[in-house]
């Protein structure tokens, strides 16, 4: 009796193997509560617009809330791969929580696509074939900031972001293109809301100019403060620091700000036109460069699903690294590390009628790559 | 230039150690009155500072907002005491903790359930906003001052109720023995319900101030309650006078140590590494704070001999 059930469960169990094998499951770990929750919220909106108008059966997305917690998700990481099975693996924000579950995830054969962070040791020495990154290098948009405050003749600015690893990636990469000296170099806790002795150290600087990092409520504390202690020297930001989220909360504040970003609503092609009018009829706001990392994330996947099955690891992957989708940025292309070479723009903060929102006024880096590339042993 | 830094850290410091009083002064007169560790404070003040961001976002008025908070939070408090905390004063501090664990998630979710996950703003009035020139040519934001006077209103105030009213009195004496006061015709319960909602509005109320400066969002409790916990530790469990020595300590170390340790190490390391390594150490600061004192003073700076 007993060996009958099991021979009946033996030649179940390729029945079940190749019923599950059609369906490609997705797991998204993000952050959705917290001072980091509108970054999580736009990835994962943006990213489900995106599979939503593709409408395709056998597409299966696990959302889970990260909490900006690195343990929390390495456990959530941990359960969607060993006993959820999934297949691809995104949506962290975070690059110290993508340094905890991204190394762990690639090792064990399952594909991570970065929709946010992109840590320079992954570019880099770590870098691995399974881990593309579809947003950006941590340091570019920090490189294109720098560059652009050489043009706009800053010859003394002081420059904060949070103690962790894309902050200091993001000074790095400031450092890297700005020609200038520093008034200030400075370091606060991740998820710090009172910012009353940096800006302190600011007034007294002598500096000409603040360059900071600071993505979320982070810089919605520090610009209600700044704006409010009476310093009023020009700032400079990467787009993180100035986002649509940030931009409604602190209002007239941010008005003329530069900033640099990889994409904007009114890049002009078809996919991004398309994509900022389907995902304001949906939302009912304006879409962030989070939520357009969301989205590309999720038609690269497609694009990528179209030409092959995600248990043909190679031609899987061979179909990521070719990257045919339309990009909402336009010209999007991998390097040999998997991070985007890419145009980053330099935009301003202005009013259109109610809302807040940035125009692109110049291109500051064209078709740039990262620095860790050359040291990616692939 | 240097000394007017140094003086606008220590008001930075002072505004911080107030902010931290508030809270500190009801965590501690509960665990010193009813010997109970409310793990729940946290949740409190995040209650005083969502009934602040709804009252402002409805009326405008800031005035109602500060007054709503304090109502709200002395309110949850004392239905949280009279419904959980009231079966909890036999236990031993285990079940204490567990039980208050548990009301943070409560608080948690149920704000989530609310107001949702993303943070709401309360705006600095008009009138409260923007600088002040101080004697000495600093800059400071008033609303920041305005904190540090509204703090040290309020210690002078609690210390006037400890000291010279009749339930004041009936505070310490419950403090130094609750089993007499009990037998004396004092109605214990009633008392601590009292104590318990004057805790919770004095969190409530440093949510609502803080939350105009910062953001108001569910979780941002627990931080701040981590930081009170120590002030109490670092005061002596039970004192008011030892929460205000406490929370100005912590308030100054933290901001004077987040400041000048970096420049400190400057001196003999890269500024981008002393940036890092300076950062690093400073938010470990309060912490070996606390353990040095606790080594010289293993009951805290104003402790009995509890």
């Amino acid at each position: 009796m007993k060996t009958i059930r099991m021979l009946a469960m033996a030649a179940a169990i390729p029945a079940l193997a190749v019923a599950a094998q059609a369906d490609t499951k997705i797991g998204m770990i993000t952050t959705l509560s917290g001072g980091g929750a509108g970054l999580g919220v736009d990835v994962r909106d943006g990213f489900m617009l995106a599979i939503e108008q593709d409408g395709r059966e056998g597409v299966e997305v696990v959302i889970e809330d990260d909490q900006r917690k690195p343990d929390v998700a390495v456990q959530i990481a941990d359960r969607m791969i060993q006993s959820e099975k999934v297949d691809i693996l995104t949506g962290i924000i975070w690059s110290n929580l993508a340094m905890a579950v991204v190394p762990a995830a690639t090792a064990q054969n399952v594909f991570y696509l970065s929709p946010n962070a992109g840590p320079s040791a992954l570019a880099g020495k770590r870098c691995h074939q399974n881990y593309f990154n579809v947003a950006w290098q941590n340091d570019n948009l920090h490189e294109a900031a720098g560059a652009y405050a050489n043009e706009a003749g800053l010859k003394n600015s002081f420059i904060l972001a949070p103690n962790y690893p894309a902050g200091q990636d993001a000074l790095t990469g400031y450092k890297r293109m700005y020609g200038g000296e520093l008034a200030g170099e400075i370091y606060t806790k991740l998820g710090q809301t009172d910012y009353a002795a940096e800006i302190a150290q600011i007034r007294a600087s002598g500096a000409d100019s603040v360059y900071f990092f600071l993505p979320g409520g982070m810089g919605i504390s520090f610009l209600k403060q700044y704006a409010g202690s009476g310093v009023d020297l020009p700032v400079v930001g990467p787009a993180f620091s100035f986002d649509q989220g940030i931009l409604q909360a602190v209002g007239d504040a941010a008005l003329g700000v530069k900033n640099t970003s990889q994409w904007n609503k009114d890049i002009d092609n078809e996919a991004n036109a398309e994509f900022v009018a389907s995902f304001q009829e949906k939302y009912g706001r304006l879409p962030s460069l989070y939520a357009s990392q969301g989205f590309d994330t999720a038609n690269l996947i497609l694009s990528a699903l179209d030409k092959a099955e995600v248990s043909d690891q190679d031609s899987f992957r061979a179909a990521l690294k070719a990257a045919e989708f339309a990009s909402v940025r336009g010209d999007f292309k991998f390097g040999d590390n998997h991070h985007p070479i890419q145009n980053i723009y330099v935009r301003e903060v202005i009013k259109e009628g109610d809302v807040f929102t940035n125009k692109i006024i110049a291109t500051g880096l064209s078709d740039h790559a990262d620095a860790y590339a050359a040291e990616c042993k692939m | 230039m240097t000394y007017i830094l140094v003086l606008e850290q220590i008001l930075n410091g002072l505004q911080l150690g107030m902010m931290l009083f508030l809270m500190a002064a009801g965590l501690t007169l509960v665990f010193g009155v009813m010997g109970l560790i409310n793990l729940a404070h946290g949740s409190l003040y995040m209650v005083g500072a969502f009934a602040a961001a709804a009252v402002a976002g409805w009326t405008g008025s800031f005035l109602l907002a500060l007054i709503a908070s304090l109502a709200a939070a002395a309110a949850a408090g004392a239905l949280m005491e009279l419904v959980v905390i009231r079966r909890l004063y036999r236990r031993d501090h285990l079940d204490q903790v567990l039980a208050t664990f548990a009301l943070i998630l409560i608080f948690s979710e149920g704000t989530r359930w609310l107001f949702g996950s993303f943070p709401l703003f309360l705006d600095v009035p008009s009138y409260l906003s923007g600088p002040v020139s101080l004697p000495g040519g600093i800059q400071y934001p008033l609303y920041r001052l305005t904190i540090i006077l509204i703090g040290l209103a309020i210690a002078a105030g609690l210390f006037l109720l400890i000291a010279r009213t009749r339930i004041g009195i009936q505070i310490r004496a419950g403090e130094a023995d609750r089993e007499m006061i009990a037998a004396l015709g004092v109605d214990i319960s009633k008392l601590y319900t009292l104590v318990f909602a004057l805790g919770a509005a004095l969190a409530g109320l440093a949510g609502a101030l803080v939350g105009a400066i910062q953001s108001v969002q569910v979780g941002m409790g627990e931080p701040v309650l981590i930081l009170a916990f120590v002030v109490i530790v670092i005061g002596g469990i039970g004192s008011i006078k030892g929460a205000l020595a406490g929370a100005l300590l912590v308030g100054m170390t933290d901001t004077l140590g987040g400041v000048f340790l970096p420049q400190l190490f400057a001196v003999f390391m890269d500024p981008a590494s002393a940036a890092s390594a300076g950062a690093s150490l400073a938010s470990m600061l309060i912490y070996i704070l606390m353990a040095a004192i606790l080594l010289v003073r293993p009951s805290g700076l104003y402790g009995g001999s509890a």
